[in-house]
């Protein structure tokens, strides 16, 4: 729970000596309280205060990162329990799991999979960010191997599984610099871990058979002084995934819990044998808060589907989402192929491209920058007018790229035909269907060139 | 410091909606927690899963979606058996698609027949649905009221433009109606206290309308979830109704789920997944393995 800036103002020096660049200590504490100053502002602050303040300011759920470099995943510092509250910030990480006791050839197989699956929509990079690392062999040799493949042969950050402890971090010295998660660390091991984890400073993956359970293992070893860790509660089932991960960010949020105030990671791969069910456990356990979703496949068919499902939950619903401006070709369009026009608001553009590769007649689709604003909020903004839709044209040419003169516009846009045929002379405004599904219907039986 | 599990209890119900008659009825919402949360209220109904029955042929829809009804779709009766008898359907939706004036434009009269052949051949809940044409609709839906009277249908879908009219056949006759309201929730509101009214809020279902994964699903998502917070945690009776997404068809619709039939199913699947955490109480599917994967992982 964030501090009211009351709150902080008991515990500063209360002389007012604006030596932190505000007037007074209760501005400064006001500011501090919204994030928009720093304690280090102060230099009047006792080092033991600002350490109590250091500690009681800190973001409820603590930002962990997995992996090194560009391709080191940062999770955790979320706000809310409801994307419409604001926003989910920082994308759960897709794991895939790879056992040492697969064979080396399948071993092979998935990597080389993973590694080419790359995947591009609308303009957004999907990608898959760690590989789970599974010792099942009994052979520590193997895993070890296998450790190396995945460290030497790619660039992803990684995840050990392991039961045994001495296996488990002597596979993590063979990686510590991209800071491989070492998981589990349970009620069992914590005490030989410590002193692994501190020397390596590799993140904890903190298993425990219950919530409550969790609770002691990250309390000591926070008092060890790590606090690079995520959160297994042990959930068996995606119904228990959903109870668990909501009590755990209640607990971090809402109650201020620290010793929950960490991110999570969940195991669909451990929970179901089948694979739609995996999938779809990891899907609901991505809107209900796993800070990590671990699954034991990487075809594309599954994945898909599930990087859409990510890219759509996390996107800010504060930001209306939206598409770069220009003219999208569609199809393959030639100089008598139609030319409609939309605003760049994401889902226009979703559904008007949708519906003319279902009508299967290659298109001009212009898409207007409205800054994310639909039709009508558009138009009567300005950004979606006459004026602006006639620079759009003068912009991409689009007079050089048909031989007709014909511009299909959105049904609900009447207000527009009179003030286009005054801007774009020569062109015949048709008012296309208000519904985007009924757009192919409309291209096959209404469109001559 | 010790772990308490922070538990919270809600004070009110979303409103039961009885759906169907006789031993084959359906009960949908009337829980007081939010979805899934068994672990701190009651959730005493399983969301309703209805699959899709078209009243004609469909058209361009993608192989691996109509491979399972392939010898049934030139027959609404057969198609409404089957789901039920081989696909385990304990719900139905029957789309009255031939009645789009756009396109056949089969007479209410035609169209209501047709829905009594259908809803007498099986003994399971119906919704019946329109084709989104407001005027057509209300033809359309008063005459199925008439001719299916003491059915309690699922009529919908019931806009700000038609509701009188449907709303009291279906009062009339007895049967429960889909009052849609796009992507907004104070629309679900406005039209909710409208029909309220005159019509008994226990047999008003809402549709906030849903859009598949990939193209807006995130907006339905947030929506539902803005609606059941509003009706159980701000206790706002005019938004305790329970919730139906209409989905499966736009799922199908995407060139993503047309691509392979392993990507379809969960692009249906993820879709429902996602409708029901957020709070819908009432599904609406086009492929029986979508549904099937849906019962085994919530039950």
């Amino acid at each position: 729970m964030a501090l009211k800036g009351a709150e902080i103002m008991k515990m500063l020096p209360k002389t007012n000596c604006k030596e932190c660049g505000y007037p007074t200590c209760f501005a400064f504490a006001m500011k501090l309280a919204t994030g928009g100053a720093n304690l280090e502002d102060c230099p009047h602050l006792d080092p033991q205060v600002r350490a109590q303040l250091e500690a009681a300011m800190a973001p409820p759920i603590k930002l962990v990162t997995i992996g090194a470099g560009e391709n080191a995943l940062a999770i955790g510092e979320e706000e809310v329990m409801f994307r419409h509250e604001k926003t989910f910030f920082h994308e759960s990480g897709i794991a895939i799991l790879i056992s040492d006791k697969e064979s080396e050839s399948d071993i092979e197989k998935k990597l080389k999979r993973i590694k080419a699956f790359d995947f591009e929509r609308i303009g957004q990079k999907l990608k898959i960010d760690l590989l789970a690392l599974c010792f099942e062999s009994g052979d520590k040799g193997k895993f070890e191997a296998l450790v190396k493949k995945a460290y030497e042969t790619t660039n992803f950050a990684l995840i050990l599984i392991c039961e045994d402890t001495d296996v488990l971090f002597s596979a993590a010295s063979l990686c510590a610099d991209r800071k491989p998660l070492v998981y589990p660390i349970t009620k069992d091991n914590t005490s030989a871990a410590i002193p692994k984890l501190k020397e390596l400073g590799v993140p904890a993956g903190v298993k425990g058979q219950s919530i409550e359970a969790l609770t002691s293992v990250t309390s000591e070893l926070k008092d060890a002084g790590i606090e690079d860790m995520l959160l297994d509660p042990g959930s068996k089932n995606m119904l228990e995934g959903i109870r668990d991960q909501t009590l755990i960010r209640r607990a971090a949020l809402k109650k201020g819990f620290r010793p929950l105030g960490y991110p999570t990671i969940a195991f669909p791969c451990f929970m179901y044998q089948d694979r739609f069910k995996e999938t779809l456990a990891a899907a609901a356990l991505m809107i209900k808060y796993a800070g990590i979703v671990v699954l034991s496949q990487a075809e594309a068919q599954f994945l898909l589907p599930l990087l859409v499902h990510r890219f759509n939950i996390y996107s800010d619903p504060r930001r209306p989402m939206t598409v770069e401006e220009k003219a999208y070709e569609i199809g393959n369009p030639g100089e008598n192929s139609p030319v409609l026009i939309s605003t760049n608001y994401a889902l226009d553009y979703f559904i008007v491209s949708a519906a003319i590769e279902e009508a299967n007649i290659p298109a001009y689709l212009c898409i207007k920058d409205t800054e994310g604003l639909g039709v009508m909020a558009a138009w009567t903004s300005g950004k979606f007018n006459g004026e602006a839709i006639a620079e759009f044209f003068e912009k991409y040419a689009m007079a050089d790229k048909v031989k007709h003169r014909k511009l299909i516009i959105p049904g609900v846009a009447k207000k527009l035909v009179a003030e286009l045929e005054e801007e774009l002379p020569g062109w015949e405004i048709i008012l296309g269907p208000l519904e985007g599904s009924d757009i192919p219907k409309f291209l096959s039986e209404e469109w001559k060139a | 410091m010790k772990y308490e599990p922070p538990l919270e209890k809600i004070s009110v119900n979303i409103r039961e909606t009885v759906l169907g008659q006789g031993e084959k009825s359906v009960k949908i919402g009337g829980e007081n927690t939010l979805p899934f949360h068994s672990f701190e209220g009651s959730l005493p109904n399983s969301a309703g899963l209805a699959l899709e029955v078209l009243d004609t042929q469909p058209e361009n829809w993608a192989p691996s979606v109509l491979e399972p009804f392939e010898d049934v779709v030139s027959d609404p009766v057969k198609w409404a058996k089957k789901c039920v008898e081989v696909y385990g359907a304990e719900m139905l939706c029957l789309r009255l698609l031939s009645t789009d004036p756009m396109g056949k434009d089969r007479s209410p009269e035609e169209a209501a027949e047709i829905t009594k052949k259908v809803t007498d051949a099986v003994d399971v809940p119906f919704i019946v649905w329109g084709t989104d044409m407001e005027d057509k609709d209300a033809q359309v839906l008063m005459q199925v009221a008439r001719v299916c009277s003491g059915k309690n249908l699922l009529l919908g879908p019931v806009v700000k433009g038609n509701y009188e009219k449907i709303a009291k056949a279906a009062l009339e006759h007895g049967h429960a109606v889909v009052a849609q309201a796009s992507m907004d929730a104070n629309l679900t509101k406005e039209l909710n206290i409208a029909l309220c009214k005159f019509f008994p809020p226990e047999k008003i279902v809402v549709d906030p309308t849903a859009s598949a994964l990939g193209y807006g699903l995130e907006y339905t998502f947030s929506i539902i979830e803005e609606i059941k917070q509003f009706g159980l945690v701000d206790k706002d009776k005019m938004m305790q109704m329970p919730i139906l997404c209409d989905f499966g068809g736009d799922c199908w619709r995407t060139k993503e789920a047309k691509e392979s039939r392993e990507q379809g199913i969960l692009w249906e699947a993820i879709s429902g997944i996602t409708f029901l955490l957020a709070g819908a109480n009432l599904l609406v599917f086009r492929h029986p393995e979508s549904l099937k994967l849906i019962k085994e992982m919530v039950i």
